[in-house]
């Protein structure tokens, strides 16, 4: 009776948001009514992917498939541990982002706000799509979607800047997409006549040589949300949205997309045993190694606030790729987990950079001098995200990197050892003198107008993620048992 | 008893009904009837696709003289899903015609518009049903000459020139299809297609069968507008009136890729063509063509114009599924067949439905419609998207195959070409889309006229339904291909018996 049950469930965690944007239009001239269905909703969708973790936890798999477009080419969602990680940082994150974008949107004032909660329902449906998709077919369609329902929400001020930051995002994502992780995908069906995902992957003795490199890249680079130099400049370009959407979308929901989809290409398309028996797997190893090292040195030269989160966050993305990359079963773990942990910290640094924004109308981190005793719960929030970042006890992110490193170590990957120590230095070299900055510095002007705290939406929100990003460090259970039983580990 | 002369019927109909509307009075009934009679054909048109999926075939004898002598309609699943496509996209037309002819046309040639369009839709179906050659020439030139015709109504001048520009080009085209046809009736005495493909493999090696083999495919590459035999296409498009251009984009170049399906695979038989040259030239001026005109497309500043342009690097994908020649292949010419003509038959009523509202088809002037046009709009993106081939939408079916169809022979050239091909489309559709999308900065709307567009309304329900019927097919068969690929699927069996 319970897999029954689940099987509803997978399909109400993709229809509830989509429902959720139907009736917004419906309430676009009552903000208060509106705002409060999207919370609502939100809420619903957590507790529907919450009530789906038992199942998951027993060991179950359960799928359903919705319709077949051909023999073999179904729309399949099959809950399986990785999926259910990055719906439940999703669904937990989606709650906590609408209230902040409650604050956000009426305090900066924000023009077409109906049309801005539509979008982000949608963008949440794409993303439980892919997140339980059962194989690349149904992913790859969720993907598309996904770039596609975030456009009006990347060009929400409609001024040309954002309309040419909308283009290089569309043209990056959808040319990847459409040119290189496609055509793998009509690659991999040829090979196999299949796209399920399958433990220990379907690729295994269909392809080897030069053609398995390709197809590896097809796939890495096809991944364009992924962010791996030089596929990347889609994401500072996103920085013109309003800041919900990048805390949610461009920290969590489209990035970890990206990831998430090339952690579960590799787990279940190519199978880690493929993958040693190539070199291509250390080129991607390389390649994932210096996008940490250049992103975060181009991160150390911004001044403005969001474009150097942006930057840390492809730094960070590709610590997920390197992890996985390992091909040791312990940094896979560390690759899932890390989808968690970054997730938590990043949303609560870019949900502080928009709680400045709002109150100070502040982008750029000269201007942060002392900031911290005027907004003091945001800076706390900022210097817990900040840590989590570099990886330091007791946040999220010592957890991730933890693993990484023990799975480097099994492996003997010296290149990843010495990566990992380098940007982990880099990781601090920026950060620090943004919190030393707004602690320790004496504001410049002191005549300056004062202001306060943000609106109370945005300080409750960063406060719970930054909660969260410590609590994952004292309470790491529950994913730590699902980023395990991604590869059969146990503890 | 009237059961065995349905598949006739679906020609006889509007033929009989043009030269009834045409004395019809003014009013609106010239158009109800040939709403009803094109209503009927695409009924008749479900009959008979439902009657051939199974994979059987209709043979009707014309006037009961038995073939090779007289004339035979030989239905099989390709012919069915052709005809259908025909008499749907009629049926969705003609319902969005009322409001867009009054508006177009002036009133006293209303009944001569209508009539002209029954002919051509008799003309297309008549080339889709029948069987034998020669009959298939004359209703070509009942389609070409009444579309000349349709097309010269246009309300800018242009579209005189632009009518007799296809008048050339498309009576060339006819005059080598009948040299192709007289050479071969010289040669085998036969003008029934089934006839010719039994007979012609005994003369393989004839030059005269050689010359007619050139003669024909030419001709009917001037037809379906084969890049760089395209010339005529993008005007026509263009000045045509609106209901037109949709119905001429979404049927007449699908008809014309049929007839070379048929020539190809029936009567010449593959194994022919690949003893010429013939299909690695498709294949070459596939790719250039969907490159070239894709290019052309993005720097196009006129809608129509731009979608015109689209219209033939699609047909590129078309004629590739010919020129690669394998089952997998020819199933995507005729899925994409099918796709595209619900593609840009959409796309081109919600451009028309923007033209009805402001006068206009220029991109600049289209500037922040999409707040005023919400629903043509989001038909323009959903259609858009179609084109692009983004999954979940058809044309995101017509792509997989091809790809597949490409890997499968190891052309990965072709592969690549058709990904391009797909980011081409991606900039053009972004190019509507930008500008619906956008209000004007300020130092434009000075220039155009973006400022009147402020009282723009949302266009008649009479043009929103048909429009948004194709986009619902777009998204519908993006998810249920039993009957485009299926169908195909039944076509190719019988097309393309000899391939492996």
């Amino acid at each position: 009776m319970i897999s029954l049950a689940s099987e509803q469930l997978i399909i109400l965690a993709i229809l509830l948001p989509l429902i959720a944007s139907v009736l917004i239009v419906f309430f676009d001239k009552k903000p208060n009514l509106r705002d409060g269905l999207s919370l609502i909703t939100s809420l619903a969708l957590l507790a529907t992917v919450l009530s789906l973790l038992p199942a998951i936890l027993d060991g179950e798999q359960p799928s359903i498939t919705l319709l077949e477009m051909a023999p073999g080419l179904a729309i399949t969602f099959v809950l399986e541990p990785l999926g259910m990680l990055f719906a439940c940082v999703a669904a937990l994150l989606w709650p906590v982002n609408t209230l902040y974008s409650i604050g956000y949107m009426r305090g900066n004032k924000e023009q077409h706000q109906t049309r801005f909660y539509i979008c982000f329902a949608i963008a949440l449906s794409c993303t439980m799509g892919i997140a339980l998709a059962g194989n690349l077919l149904t992913l790859f369609i969720f993907y598309e979607l996904l770039t596609l329902s975030t456009y009006p929400l990347v060009t929400h001020k409609g001024t040309d800047e954002a309309k040419k930051a909308g283009r290089v995002y569309l043209g990056i994502l959808l040319s990847t997409s459409i040119g290189f992780f496609l055509l793998a995908i009509l690659w991999t069906w040829h090979l196999t006549g299949t796209l399920d995902f399958k433990a220990g992957g379907i690729l295994s003795g269909k392809v080897a040589g030069p053609e398995l490199i390709i197809l590896l890249f097809l796939y890495v680079y096809g991944i364009g949300k992924a962010a791996l130099m030089p596929m990347h400049r889609w994401l500072p370009a996103a920085m013109v949205a309003p800041t919900p959407v990048s805390a949610l979308l461009h920290a969590v929901a489209v990035v970890k997309a990206g990831v998430f989809t090339v952690v579960k290409v590799v787990v279940y398309i190519f199978g880690l045993d493929l993958l040693k028996s190539t070199s291509a797997a250390d080129w991607v190893l390389w390649l994932a190694g210096l996008t940490i090292l250049i992103a975060s040195m181009i991160a150390l030269q911004q001044d403005n606030l969001k474009r150097r989160l942006a930057y840390s966050t492809i730094s960070q993305l590709s610590y997920v790729i390197l992890a996985v990359f390992i091909l040791a079963p312990l940094s896979t773990v560390a690759a899932a987990l890390h989808i968690a942990a970054h997730a938590f910290g990043k949303i609560t640094l870019f949900f502080a950079a928009g709680s400045i924004y709002t109150a100070a109308h502040k982008t750029n981190i000269s201007q942060l001098n002392g900031i911290g005793y005027r907004m003091p719960w945001t800076m706390t929030a900022f210097s817990i995200g900040a840590i989590s970042m570099i990886g330091l006890p007791p946040t999220a992110g010592f957890l991730s990197k933890w693993y990484m490193l023990q799975g480097a170590f099994q492996q003997e990957q010296v290149f990843a050892i010495l990566i990992i120590i380098a940007s982990t230095l880099l990781n601090a070299a920026y950060f620090i003198p943004v919190i030393y900055a707004a602690w320790f510095k004496q504001s410049e002007q002191d005549n300056e107008k004062s202001h306060g705290e943000a609106p109370w939406p945005i300080v409750m929100a960063l406060m719970i993620t930054a909660l969260l990003t410590l609590s994952l460090f004292f309470f790491p259970d529950v994913p730590l048992q699902l980023a395990m039983s991604l590869t059969g580990v146990h503890p | 008893m009237i059961e065995s002369h349905l598949s006739l019927l679906i020609v006889v109909l509007p033929l009989l009904a043009a030269p009834v509307i045409a004395v019809l009075p003014r009013g609106h009934l010239p158009w109800a009837i040939s709403t009803l009679v094109s209503w009927s054909v695409f009924y008749l048109a479900v009959w008979q696709l439902m009657n051939v999926s199974a994979g059987n075939v209709i043979s009707y004898e014309l006037g009961g003289w038995a073939p090779p002598w007289g004339i035979e309609y030989r239905i099989d699943a390709a012919n069915a899903l052709v005809a259908l496509i025909v008499s749907g996209i009629a049926a969705l037309t003609l319902p969005y015609a009322l409001k867009s002819v009054i508006k177009e046309i002036p009133q006293k040639q209303h009944a001569l518009f209508y009539a002209a369009f029954m002919l051509c839709l008799t003309g297309l179906l008549g080339i889709a049903q029948t069987g034998d050659i020669f009959n298939l020439f004359v209703f070509l030139e009942i389609s070409s000459l009444s579309s000349y015709a349709l097309i010269s109504l246009g309300k800018k001048r242009q579209a005189l020139t632009a009518a007799y520009q296809y008048l050339i080009m498309g009576t060339i085209g006819a005059t080598f299809f009948i040299i192709g046809v007289g050479l071969l009736y010289a040669m085998t005495g036969t003008l029934n297609m089934a006839d010719l493909s039994q007979r012609l493999p005994e003369l393989y090696d004839h030059r005269t069968i050689h010359t007619a083999f050139a003669f024909i495919m030419v001709g009917f590459a001037l037809k379906l507008a084969l890049f760089p035999l395209h010339l005529w296409l993008p005007n026509a498009y263009t000045y045509a009136p609106t209901v037109v251009t949709i119905f001429l984009a979404a049927t007449s170049t699908k008809v014309a890729v049929y007839v070379m399906l048929r020539m190809v695979f029936t009567v010449f038989g593959f194994s022919f063509i690949e003893n010429t040259p013939t299909d690695e030239l498709f294949l070459l001026l596939c790719v250039t063509g969907i490159l070239m005109m894709s290019f052309y497309a993005i720097y196009q500043k006129d809608s129509k114009r731009l979608l015109a342009y689209s219209s033939v690097a699609q047909i590129g994908y078309m004629m590739l599924g010919i020129g690669l020649g394998s089952m997998l292949s020819v199933t995507a010419t005729l899925v994409h067949l099918f796709n595209h003509a619900l593609i840009k038959g959409a796309l081109f009523m919600a451009v028309g439905a923007l033209i009805y509202r402001i006068g206009s088809s220029r991109l600049e002037h289209f500037s922040g419609l999409g707040k005023q046009m919400p629903w043509t709009f989001a038909a323009i993106v959903v259609a858009g998207l179609s084109l692009i081939g983004v999954p979940g939408t058809a044309g995101f079916i017509s792509k997989w195959y091809l790809v597949l169809a490409a890997i499968e022979k190891q052309q990965w050239l072709i592969v690549a070409v058709i990904l391009i091909g797909s980011l081409l489309a991606v900039i053009y559709v972004w190019k509507i889309i930008e500008v619906l999308y956008f209000q004007a900065s300020d130092e434009t709307s000075q220039i155009t006229s973006g400022q009147k567009n402020i009282n723009v309304k949302e266009a008649p329900l009479m043009l929103l339904i048909p429009m948004w019927g194709l986009v619902f097919a777009n998204v519908y068969f993006g998810f249920n291909t039993e009957l485009t690929v299926g169908t195909a699927d039944q076509a190719v069996k019988l097309l393309v018996p000899d391939a492996n």
